[in-house]
């Protein structure tokens, strides 16, 4: 090997010194220079997550407009008390159960309350919902999961855990804690919180199992790097393209809850609004009066089948591997 | 496979005692005294020492515990409901088999929907019925059960009965309700796991030796793909139990969902305890099954588990 080695670099000296001949100094300069540039510009660019989620918007049409569906819902419903001039709660029953008109675009419901505007304050309620239960539990959810698939000895209590909570049905085990703590809209956040940990544990220990054998993990236990740095420093970085996703898949579920306990009668409570809570009070009225049933419920499905689609997107970007 | 089995059930007994733990100690900080729920205010204090020495309500939470623990395990008692004076074991007999028999319609439903939709939709992927399908699908698990049911008992006020248990015709509604989520999760499941399978070598290997498209998708890749499905299904009765709440409660079906919101509407706490314990064990044990059956069909299951 060693007379094959020594025959390949004399071949590259001689190459190199009969170009050498031919071109002066400066036309080699450029020539090396012009290679780079080509170089350069056929390098793919890295995958970093913020290319993906670009190429997810140029190839999933869908995506990309669910994504400014749900920016301007959210902005309409933050500035709700700039676009309505009505009172969300004001009672007026002289205009009780009015159907969609120019003056109440949605309608007015049976206390004669203008439903676009509760739809507005009701989104509110739904935002909250979907964003802090989700974002409260999927911390639990990675804290718990990392340290049960990186520390083994604890690994046993947390997965018997989770497998408890995931044992319910959930609508039953947050109904069981609404009624246990009471039910306030807080209490609500309390609940899914509980309840949402446990998938997320699931999934990001069943990560940082197969991460933890990967040889950058191992270079850092080997230089003496401390367990904790290595958990949310080496190993929480490569699960977050799949903690995005997840996150965005959670937010639907949360919110879908949330309307679920409001129509059982444990969520949120009247007189503040929330779509669950309007689709609920429309039960009487359905028939004479569907509007009061049909607007709450576009919203709720406008916003998590938004998200829905978002969530697949970015997981078809992100992880093709997560489709199962 | 006897030792496979052996385990997984083992493995499911402390996550029923710790099913059964976490509803208790909840509901036992629950303020509100259970005797003033059953008999009203104007109780004697003679009855209320009466009755506190049977049920054991003087004792701290967690003797109470093991007492319930013994009767549940030993003899299946779950007590007696505060009010409507009657044992809980026997309610749930009662309310049982009408949320079976809503939740196996709506899971047949499903299927029929479900499967064929999603074989459609990996077959001609990206067509205009593919979006369509999809779309109907995701708009199955994103809609809140209750919208579509009161949607659905503005239409059909007349046409069909719309709330109650008393025939078979009554289910249709509920069932559709209850199984549109079921069907939208079957059909994408399906797909996706249909559209891997027709990348795999041995489909290609079918098609090189020029046999029929349709033979190869249902003869060949179909039996593969529907390895997830099978288990989603068993994964199902837990959300079929959970959309039974909503559904029972929107059409008046006397089924176990209606009975646990009665139970948190009275604060009934026996029968909300005996609720929740039984149903999550209906899904524990339909989880077992699943993962049984599971890895009968698919032996590498169970050679992975084993290690």
């Amino acid at each position: 090997m060693a007379t094959f080695e020594q025959a390949a670099s004399l071949a590259a000296r001689l190459a190199v010194d009969s170009v050498k001949e031919q071109f002066s100094p400066q036309e080699r300069l450029e020539a090396v220079q012009k290679i780079e540039e080509e170089e350069l510009q056929y390098m793919p660019m890295p995958d970093t997550m913020r290319t993906k989620i670009l190429g997810m918007c140029r190839e999933n049409k869908v995506a990309a407009v669910s994504a400014v569906v749900l920016a301007v819902m959210a902005l309409v419903i933050i500035f709700a008390d700039k676009l309505t001039v009505y009172d969300p709660n004001a009672i007026n029953l002289l205009e009780r159960l009015q159907p969609p008109s120019k003056v109440h675009w949605c309608g007015t419901d049976d206390l004669g309350r203008d439903i676009f505007t509760r739809i507005l304050y009701g989104g509110r309620v739904s935002l909250l919902v979907g964003v802090i239960p989700t974002t409260i539990s999927m911390v639990i959810g990675i804290v718990l999961g990392m340290v049960s698939g990186y520390i083994r000895q604890l690994d046993a209590v947390i997965m018997r855990m989770a497998d408890i909570v995931l044992a319910f049905p959930s609508i039953v085990l947050a109904m069981v804690v609404m009624y246990t703590l009471g039910a306030t809209t807080s209490n609500i956040f309390i609940a899914l919180s509980m309840i949402g940990w446990a998938g997320t544990a699931r999934i990001v220990r069943s990560q940082t199992l197969s991460l933890r054998e990967q040889e950058f993990v191992e270079a850092a236990r080997g230089m003496g790097v401390k367990k904790w740095t290595i958990m949310f420093r080496h190993i929480l970085p490569n699960c977050l393209p799949s903690l995005i996703v997840l996150f965005t898949l959670n937010i639907p579920d949360a919110i879908l809850s949330e309307a679920n306990l409001s129509f059982l009668g444990v969520g949120t409570q009247p007189p503040d609004s929330s779509w669950g809570l309007m689709v609920s009070q429309a039960r009487t009225f359905a028939v004479s009066s569907p509007w009061m049933l049909i607007f709450p419920s576009l919203a709720i499905l406008i916003m998590v089948l938004a998200l829905n689609f978002l969530g697949d997107g970015l997981r078809d970007a992100v992880d093709p591997h997560m489709k199962k | 496979m006897l030792k496979y089995i052996a385990k997984r059930v083992l493995v499911t007994i402390p996550v029923l005692i710790g099913v059964v733990f976490l509803i208790f100690v909840m509901l036992s900080v629950v303020p509100g005294d259970p005797l003033t729920v059953m008999m009203g205010e104007k109780i004697k204090v003679d009855v209320i020492e009466r009755l506190s020495e049977t049920m054991h309500l003087n004792d701290p939470w967690y003797i109470r515990f093991v007492w319930y623990l013994r009767d549940v395990v030993l003899h299946g008692d779950f007590g007696m409901s505060y009010k409507l004076m009657r044992s809980v074991s026997s309610l749930i007999a009662n309310a049982f088999p009408k949320t079976l028999m809503l939740a196996v319609t709506a899971a047949v439903l499903s299927w029929i929907v479900g499967i064929p939709a999603g074989i459609v939709s990996a077959v001609r992927k990206n067509s205009l019925v593919d979006h369509l399908f999809m779309g109907f699908a995701l708009c199955g698990v994103s809609i809140p059960a209750f919208s579509v049911g009161m949607l659905l008992q503005n239409i059909f006020n007349g046409i069909l009965p719309v709330s109650g248990f008393a025939s078979p015709i009554h289910l249709i509604l509920p069932a559709m309700v209850l199984g549109w989520n079921a069907a939208g999760t079957i059909a994408r499941l399906t797909r996706s796991s249909l559209l891997e399978v027709l990348e795999d070598d041995y489909i290609r290997t079918a098609r090189a030796k020029g046999l029929a498209p349709l033979p190869v998708i249902l003869g060949h890749a179909l039996k593969n793909s529907l390895l997830p499905v099978i288990t989603m299904m068993a994964i199902q009765i837990s959300s079929l139990l959970s959309g039974a709440v909503i559904t029972e409660t929107l059409f008046s079906i006397p089924g176990i969902g209606r009975l646990t919101v009665d139970a948190i509407n009275g604060r009934d706490m026996p029968l909300l305890q005996g609720t929740v314990i039984f149903t999550t064990t209906v899904i524990i044990a339909g989880n077992l099954v699943a993962d049984i059956l599971y890895s009968v069909v698919d032996p590498r299951i169970r050679v992975e588990g084993g290690k």
